[in-house]
């Protein structure tokens, strides 16, 4: 048996190097070949690439699903990696798609008039407080308070006598981006946890009294009373609030092209905004059609009617 | 006298130390088991993932998890044992040898998350291979090799000296002692090692984020074409292991029973561990009592 | 290995020998049922001549290149990854010292962000220290138990205990220092319960196995002949073991060691569930902190490429990879320490 491994050792010792060498002259190889397709033709096919946001990645998975069950021809491969990667691998067109939480504009070092935006979804957020706090509405000078630290106990806000815990988004995550933005009016939050999950982060503010950390709508459901969802300035966190502009914190989802997307990727894109997944997929995973706002936003944050 | 009680003192400290080892693992895999075998079905283990509805199951995920573990070993095996008996047998003392040595432990003590960055520079955009099974199991062999190495390295050594010259002395090549003599001799120290990075690699998650991916395109599991997109088999196609998606559904999920899917797939993550255990230590007694049966 | 150098001369001169010896090895191996013999039979065939000496030479050939490989690997990690690293200082032009030293990182403030990664070297270093003051006792220990102590019913448990628990990935790990460390801790030390300690006992516990099985085969590495000798001599088990089994097998024991504290030093993911990650100087253990592998896993993929976070990431990497060489230079210190 060693006789026939060491032998086979050689061969792919021998095979090692030949994919090392090989990969060296198909880095342009290797993208996918969304334009083989015709989009005139019916029977769609070829491959798709599509990856950034994480919290983008489960409503693009399912849309490519159904996708990929009407259209057998066709591969669609959908990735994480977060909105910076997303937008990175997209401009460098190794992502046929790139989904972002951010704008492309608010991106560093990205070009974003190369990309094509597609404003698939409105996420809306707020702050989750545990409920010892004794705490269900904050004016936002209050929440900039209790955020930059000025406060330290929820007495001094209104609530009962506990400690606050701040939970922090990591950097450059967009639900961070947003919430520092048009929660706490672009104030640098204090020093806290920090946690890339939204469960976790949930998980954390449950359990730890006096915790306040932020968060998708989506995670606040109607039974669930392990933590407070947070009015601000008495308006209540829904989505007809945000719908209708009355609450502040929220922000799209892009998928990013390079260029005006064509072929395969426009009949995704297409699929994506079609009325299947707006009013199907993205309000059952806790997202808010862009049809249905009577506000939108530009890059910069200004918030205009439609 | 006062040797004796020290001597009496310290062995049962040590006796401790190994019971409370052997209760660390104890208490680890009742926790496991307990919190998880409850989620686990037949359901669960063959159908695919759900990205946001409660049923899903790790259907890709296990296949992957095997997958990678299988490429990886495939090109770390080779390259670590023969590295290894290089180390053992051939290295001869001077600078180069030192040099090599130095970097076995470099790779040894590479932070698995650097190796995966690493990868990511490398194998996912430099060579193009994007996320894929590939990209994931070069990374990996990268922190995998110095350990089989190691192993190779120390399974020779503990050999006899005897051994060694017993088989020169027959007049057989220092290549054909080695092969004929000496792997032979090392392959259950050699065996054991590899089980124990296979534990390593199959639970691997931070090198894998960055290099193999966070999805699995739709896999057909009647396509057995390697070169099809959806074969299972396909190296170039991005492939979430396991322990990889248990970090994911816990950090960026949506589904509604993630502690369940988490819990489940550490519980199938851990019997998978354990069935290696198993299998291997039945395959290392066997081939003991083979040797040792003929004298 | 000094004694294959007058061995190679032997062994060059009696390579006709061998042919005819193989085959009476062959034959001999055959009759007592070797699994390796049948492939020695076919190999005496016509062409046994020539792949004895081509075996030779490929067998090299091979073990050459797998070294040469290794080689590669090392060298193209530090290479790509200094130069990915050092792009923050040349191209982003942010000051070296104030990078390590400063204690303030605002990577994403509009106005003045500020670069300081102190506090996440230093949480790295406590992490590593504190998980590697928990683990080492325990693992040694383990380790002469299984080498010295256990008879053939202790090894029988030990031996599969540890390779478990090695085999149990970190992701679990850190499952369940989530949900089982930090509401202890929360309940005990108050605060978040995610905090430094937490993060070191996770990781402690992760390093336990790996510590304990290296140490375990560099003491079985050490020759019966010098227990031997201590016993003649009228030493006890515990003597023999601290006076002469220690010191023999102590360079690779250290090896073990710190093996595990680099392996401590990248825990990633287990770490990133349970320390809190807060980017500010802890206060004391039971304040959460931030290690260099959590604050990258946490920001690498909401950075995008080329932007100046993206690039102090690949610094902080970098700095992982210069602590990990340290770590190599403490070892190799340490082993020519025991040897003189």
């Amino acid at each position: 048996m060693k006789k026939k491994s060491l032998l086979t050792l050689g061969m792919l010792l021998a095979l090692s190097f030949i994919l090392v060498l090989g990969a060296c002259g198909s880095s342009t190889a290797g993208s996918s070949s969304s334009s083989s397709s015709a989009s005139s033709s019916k029977a769609l096919s070829g491959k798709l690439t599509i990856g950034g946001s994480t919290a983008l990645q489960p409503l693009a998975a399912q849309a490519a699903k159904e996708f990929m069950d009407k259209n057998p021809g066709v591969q669609i491969d959908v990735q994480g990696g977060g909105s910076g990667t997303g937008l990175s691998e997209v401009s460098a067109g190794n992502f046929n798609i790139g989904m972002s939480d951010i704008f492309a504009e608010n991106g560093k070092n990205i070009d974003a008039k190369a990309l094509t935006d597609n404003k698939v979804a409105v996420v809306g957020m707020t702050a989750a407080v545990n409920p010892k706090a004794g705490v269900k509405n904050l004016s936002k000078a209050d929440l900039i308070k209790v955020f930059t630290g000025k406060v330290r106990n929820w007495k001094q806000v209104g609530g009962k006598n506990v400690k606050i815990t701040l939970v922090n988004r990591p950097d450059g995550s967009g639900t961070r981006a947003t919430f520092d933005q048009f929660a706490l009016d672009k104030q640098t939050p204090a020093e806290g946890i920090t946690q890339d999950s939204t469960n976790t982060v949930k998980k954390i503010v449950a359990q730890t009294p006096g915790a306040i950390g932020y968060m998708a709508l989506s995670y606040f459901t109607a039974n669930d009373h392990s933590v407070v969802k947070l009015s601000i300035d008495g308006v209540d966190a829904t989505y007809e609030n945000v719908a209708s502009g009355k609450f502040p914190v929220w922000a799209y989802e892009h998928m990013y092209t390079k260029g005006a997307p064509t072929g395969l990727t426009k009949a995704f894109i297409d699929f994506v905004m079609s009325d299947a997944v707006q009013s199907k997929d993205v309000p059952a995973q806790g997202y808010f059609s862009e049809s249905k706002m009577t506000v939108q936003r530009d890059a910069s944050g200004k918030t205009t009617n439609k | 006298m006062n040797s004796k009680i020290t001597n009496r003192v310290a062995l049962s400290l040590i006796v401790l130390c190994a019971v409370i080892m052997a209760g660390t693992l104890a208490a680890l895999l009742g926790y496991i088991l307990y919190q998880g075998l409850g989620s686990i079905s037949w359901h669960f283990l063959t159908s695919e993932s759900n990205p946001f509805l409660a049923g899903g199951g790790i259907k890709d995920q296990l296949w992957n998890s095997f997958y990678v573990l299988l490429i990886t070993m495939l090109i770390t095996i080779p390259i670590g044992v023969s590295g290894g008996i290089y180390l053992a047998e051939y290295a001869k003392p001077g600078k180069l040898t030192s040099f090599i040595r130095s970097c076995v432990e470099v790779l040894a003590s590479l932070p698995s998350i650097v190796v995966g960055m690493f990868g990511m520079l490398i194998f996912v955009n430099y060579f193009g291979f994007h996320y894929s099974v590939l990209s994931g199991a070069l990374a990996l062999t990268v922190f995998n090799l110095p350990v089989i190495v190691r192993v190779t390295e120390d399974g020779f050594s503990a050999l006899s000296l005897h051994q060694k010259e017993g088989g020169l002395a027959l007049g057989l090549t220092h290549w054909h002692t080695i092969k004929t003599i000496l792997l032979p001799a090392a392959f259950p120290s050699i065996l054991t090692g590899v089980i124990l990075s296979a534990g390593r690699v199959f639970g691997e998650s931070a090198a894998l984020l960055f290099t193999a991916g966070l999805s699995t395109p739709n896999l057909d599991f009647t396509n057995w074409n390697p070169a099809a997109p959806n074969s299972p088999l396909n190296i170039f196609r991005s492939a979430e292991t396991l322990s990889v998606h248990i970090w994911a559904v816990n950090t960026s999920g949506i589904i509604p029973d993630i502690q369940t899917v988490a819990n489940g797939s550490a519980a199938v993550l851990v019997i998978c561990v354990l069935l290696f255990n198993l299998l291997a230590r039945g395959l290392g007694k066997a081939i003991n009592r083979k040797l040792s049966g003929k004298s | 290995m000094s004694h294959l150098i007058p061995l190679t001369a032997v062994y060059r001169l009696s390579d006709k020998w061998g042919v005819m010896m193989n085959t009476r090895k062959a034959m001999a191996d055959s009759a007592a049922n070797v699994p390796a013999g049948p492939s020695l039979l076919r190999e005496k065939g016509i062409i046994k001549r020539f792949t004895d000496r081509y075996s030779e030479s490929r067998g090299k050939a091979i073990i050459y290149s797998s070294a040469f490989l290794m080689i590669i690997a090392v060298v193209a990690i530090t290479l790509f990854l200094t130069l990915q690293g050092l792009r923050s200082f040349v191209i982003d032009h942010l000051n070296i010292w104030n990078f390590l030293t400063g204690t303030e990182w605002y990577p994403d403030r509009a106005s003045n962000p500020q670069f300081g990664a102190f506090p996440f070297i230093f949480g790295s270093v406590a992490v590593t220290l504190l998980a590697a003051l928990l683990a080492t006792p325990i693992a040694i220990g383990t380790a002469i138990f299984m080498a010295e102590l256990a008879n053939k019913w202790g090894q029988r448990i030990m031996q599969p205990v540890i390779e478990i628990l090695v085999g149990i990935p970190s992701v679990v790990y850190g499952l369940i220092g989530l949900s089982v460390f930090v509401p202890l801790m929360r309940a005990h030390f108050g605060g978040s319960g995610f905090n430094l300690l937490a993060g070191a006992l996770v990781v402690g516990i992760m390093i336990l196995p790996t510590v304990a099985s290296i140490a375990a085969d560099s003491i079985r590495a050490v020759p019966d002949k010098l227990r031997e000798a201590s016993y003649a001599i009228g030493g006890t088990k515990w003597q023999t073991i601290w006076k002469v089994v220690i010191p023999a097998a102590g360079s690779s024991l250290m090896t073990a060691i710190v093996l595990g504290m680099s392996r401590a030093f990248g825990e990633a993911l287990a770490v990133q569930m349970v320390i809190g990650n807060a980017r500010n100087l802890p206060h004391s253990i039971f304040d959460p902190s931030a290690t260099l592998t959590t604050i990258i896993t946490l920001s690498m993929g909401n950075t995008t490429t080329g932007s100046v976070l993206n690039d102090a990431l690949w610094s902080l990497g970098l700095i992982l990879l210069a602590i990990s060489y340290i770590f190599i230079l403490i070892i190799r210190y340490l082993s020519r320490k025991r040897v003189v």
